[in-house]
């Protein structure tokens, strides 16, 4: 052993791809589950997941806008540098979640599988729920999936990782930006995330990761006025109640926690949870009909 | 052309030599201390009723702003119904000072408020610019005011300035003050353009020994515009002013004020410097046009307890 003086990280928050600290100054120890300490992770206020919010509203237009294939090269370049931080998620997974080195390694593999197959789904998903209708009448009649907009995710609490990534991914490939709030008692591999994301091709804002009290910063985000959605994955069940009626007041999407093994299939059920249906007649048959020449 | 009235301090306008001495006589800025004295002032935490107080002050101060090529009378017809009533879904939120809008408009703006209250600037002297010949920027205020301007914001002439041409800036301000009548003028110094503290200093009692009844930053048009700092070296301007005078002179900060915590600190700025007479729409004002968006949706987080959001505003 070299006599060097350790170099603790200072971890932080990410939002609209900067690294603020806390607006509070807060923060709180994190520790591992047999109470040894890991860090101190910045404990958001709800003026963070305000100013997250505002990060995530100016990120949706240009992300909502980038055509799928792009989005889909982005998500897949995050892959990249997952792959390469690779070692350094292994050992924050398995100090935060207490696992060996294998089992922390597998879920990292896992994890990053994930987000490659949601990389996949970001210019197929549109065929799978859009399509042409038949209608009565001399018009074609298309519906195209949309993103809803700026989707909170309240993180799994147990799946610091596995979970974390297999919340976020069906919210952002869709076009969606994203407020994460990290798991409250494992937040340091979000928080490492945000500096993959950031060194990722993705724009700043479109997944913005706050760590702190789940229900300190669900409240506000619950009833903020532009968010538009929320998944409350990490919620229990009295703070989901909690949250529903509060998401309630401006019709936010609300995706109800469930148990669900991180491991398996996902299924495209998250992706779904955050698209709105357009769809738009065109008058064909009447041009056709007046002997236009198309 | 009748006399205007006389300057405030008729020996020192008397000739360029009297008027340079005299500028040039005013103390020197320290622009480490005044942005210091700016940063430190901008830190005071204002919360709860004290806030709700500020915002709705705020609200009350604004010159509603459209200065584009692209203004149409639809627009400038809904910038006026806002102005009104700016948060058409609580009553309660007091109109804006004025709507301020180029001369050829000011007629639509005027129909458009008939009856509220809720003044008609105009900018004027070939803004915002100002390079024309005197008798241009003249006509120009007079069709300002003929069309039912209540105020009249004017820019300096920078170039004269800078050059040194004193007195020649003093005259001109002289002249569209007489041409404007009753109308209350605001003189733009444009202080991005000056390059430093010390010539924001000398525009500001050049503007006020001409008879400006207001003195303003900025046009909005170029990179630099309202600044804490520039503004609290302006309050400090029509403090000393009024002290030597006896003549009160409002302040109008205009151009990058866009949050509610930007606005809450020029009004920590007014009440420490000034005073709290200033704090009054009478003798302060905003020029913006994002601002008023962001303030209601702050109105509305206190009203209700949660964040609003853009699209709960109008969008103008």
């Amino acid at each position: 052993m070299s006599d060097r003086l350790s170099v603790f990280k200072t971890y932080k928050l990410y939002v609209g791809g900067k690294f603020p600290r806390s607006e509070s100054g807060r923060v709180y120890e994190v520790t591992d589950p047999k109470g040894k300490w890991l860090a101190n992770a910045p404990l958001s206020s709800r003026k963070d997941a305000r100013d997250a919010v505002v990060a995530a509203r100016k990120a949706f237009g240009g992300w909502s806008g980038a055509t799928a294939y792009n989005r889909g090269q982005i998500l897949y370049r995050v892959a990249e540098m997952l792959e390469g931080r690779r070692e350094q998620f292994v050992r924050e997974v398995a100090d935060a979640e207490g696992l060996s080195k294998s089992k922390a390694a597998a879920q990292v593999d896992a994890a990053i599988d994930r987000w490659v197959w949601y990389a996949g789904w970001t210019d197929k998903i549109a065929q799978l729920v859009g399509g042409a209708n038949p209608v009565a009448g001399p018009f074609f009649n298309l519906s195209t999936p949309e993103p809803t907009g700026v989707v909170t995710v309240l993180a799994p609490q147990d799946s610091s990782f596995l979970g974390l990534m297999s919340v976020i991914a069906p919210v952002i490939a869709t076009g969606n930006t994203a407020v994460v709030v990290a798991s409250e008692r494992a937040p340091l591999p979000a928080l490492s995330l945000g500096e993959v994301l950031a060194t990722s091709d993705l724009p700043g804002g479109v997944v913005n990761v706050l760590s702190g009290r789940t229900a300190e910063l669900a409240a506000p985000l619950a009833a903020h006025q532009d968010v538009n959605a929320i998944d409350l994955a990490g919620a229990d069940a009295a703070l989901a109640k909690e949250l529903e009626i509060a998401a309630a007041d401006n019709l936010k999407r609300v995706l109800r926690p469930a148990a669900v093994d991180y491991t398996a299939d996902p299924g495209t059920r998250r992706m779904t949870a955050f698209l709105e249906t357009k769809t738009v007649w065109h008058p064909t048959g009447a041009l056709g009909a007046a002997g236009s020449s198309y | 052309m009748p006399i205007a009235p006389a300057s405030a301090l008729p020996e020192v306008t008397a000739s360029d030599q009297a008027l340079r001495r005299y500028l040039h006589g005013l103390p020197g800025v320290d622009p480490v201390g005044l942005e210091a004295r700016a940063a430190s002032l901008g830190t005071r935490s204002i919360k709860t009723t004290a806030k709700a107080y500020a915002i709705d002050l705020a609200i009350s101060m604004i010159d509603l702003t459209t200065l584009e090529g692209a203004d149409t009378p639809g627009k400038v017809r809904s910038l006026a119904a806002k102005a009104v009533r700016p948060d058409p879904t609580d009553r309660t939120t007091p109109a804006t000072a004025a709507v301020c809008v180029y001369p050829d408009m000011v007629a639509t703006a005027k129909a458009g408020l008939q009856g509220s209250g809720v003044k008609v600037a105009s900018v004027a002297t070939a803004f915002p610019a100002g390079r024309a010949a005197l008798g241009v920027k003249l006509a120009d205020t007079r069709d300002a005011v003929a069309a039912g301007a209540d105020e009249i914001d004017m820019v300096i002439d920078r170039g004269a300035f800078l050059a040194g041409g004193y007195l020649k800036v003093y005259e001109e301000i002289r002249a569209v003050k007489e041409a404007a009548g009753s109308a209350r003028l605001k003189v733009i110094f444009e202080t991005g353009e000056l390059s430093t503290y010390d010539n924001i200093r000398r525009a500001s009692w050049l503007g006020m020994l001409a008879g400006a009844d207001f003195i303003k930053t900025s046009t909005g048009k170029v990179a630099v515009n309202a600044t804490p700092a520039n503004t609290l070296l302006m309050l400090e301007a029509v403090r000393d002013f009024r002290r030597q005078t006896g003549v009160q002179v409002g302040v109008k900060p205009a151009g990058g004020i866009r949050t509610t915590k930007d606005a809450i600190k020029f009004l920590v700025l007014v009440n420490e410097t000034a005073g709290p007479d200033w704090l009054d729409p009478h003798w302060f004002r905003f020029g913006a046009s994002s601002l008023l968006n962001d303030l209601l949706m702050q109105r509305q987080k206190l009203a209700t307890g949660r964040y609003s959001g853009p699209d709960y505003v109008t969008v103008d």
